[in-house]
């Protein structure tokens, strides 16, 4: 990876994370629900692209370099595990079960299964 | 005082763009010195769990400085919504999880994405534990006195 490629993926990473904190602040301005569909809404979507991403790289179609910047820097930057722990972390010492499984599991197999899906869309281009 | 949202202000934009640079930069350069053990990310995994550390106790750490505190709210968007977010991520996570699986790697691909959360989940409650008993040495009158 050249110096360039590593700024560019580094730059591209800090316009993910502005992204997803002004989704974030639009979704969360919009959806006053107890559970956090900000983060949901965020890294399934990522997830989604990401796998496309990966399938279109796997074929050909895509550098490895624009992968880098696109998939590892902005979309690194626009989705987050930190956040979805610590959101997991807090609904359970709320006691809020059913939503820290749904924030825990059920976040991981449904960016798992899209990006999936994404793999093979990109695979099908 | 009413005005724009965070969201759309430029101060607050450009504190998570400059963490999350920062992060997503540590988060590469990790990757190119920790090599895949046999196709599995070694490196995301280890950056994903000391992120979600890092968020616990950082997020933890600032409710010292107290409700409403600007310097926090600042702090938490340059260390926590920028560099955490940009140092952690959730699309590779899902992606590499998702390639490993459709290799036919069901056990290796299970247990890298189910241990990433739970460790994950772990190191989250460690750090809010950390930090919160630095608060409370802080607090206490002998901690005080230190």
């Amino acid at each position: 990876m050249t110096p360039l490629i590593f700024l560019a993926l580094a730059l591209a990473g800090g316009v993910g994370a502005s992204a997803r904190y002004l989704v974030d602040g639009l979704i969360r301005s919009r959806l006053k629900t107890a559970y956090p569909w900000a983060t949901t809404i965020i890294n399934v979507s990522g997830s989604l692209v990401l796998g496309f991403i990966t399938g279109l790289t796997t074929a050909h179609l895509l550098s490895s370099d624009a992968s880098a910047i696109i998939g590892t820097g902005f979309l690194g930057g626009y989705t987050t595990f930190s956040t979805a722990s610590y959101e997991t972390v807090q609904l359970i010492k709320q006691n809020r079960y059913g939503f820290a499984i749904a924030s825990g599991i059920g976040m991981l197999l449904a960016c798992v299964a899209v990006a999936g899906l994404g793999l093979w869309l990109g695979s099908q281009v | 005082m009413a005005g724009r949202p965070n969201h759309l202000r430029w101060l607050p934009l450009a504190l998570v763009a400059l963490g999350g640079a920062v992060g997503a930069a540590t988060r590469e350069g990790t990757s190119l010195i920790i090599p895949d053990a046999s196709g599995v990310p070694v490196a995301i995994a280890i950056v994903n769990v000391l992120g979600a550390f890092a968020l616990g106790y950082l997020y933890e750490a600032v409710t010292r400085l107290g409700p409403g505190n600007p310097t926090a709210a600042s702090i938490k968007l340059l260390l926590g919504t920028g560099f955490c977010g940009g140092f952690t991520t959730y699309s590779s996570l899902a992606t590499d999880s998702a390639v490993l699986l459709s290799h036919g790697r069901w056990g290796v691909g299970s247990l890298y994405a189910f241990g990433t959360l739970l460790i994950g989940a772990c190191a989250t409650f460690a750090g809010i534990a950390v930090a919160s008993r630095a608060n409370a040495r802080r607090n206490s009158p002998e901690g005080a006195r230190r």
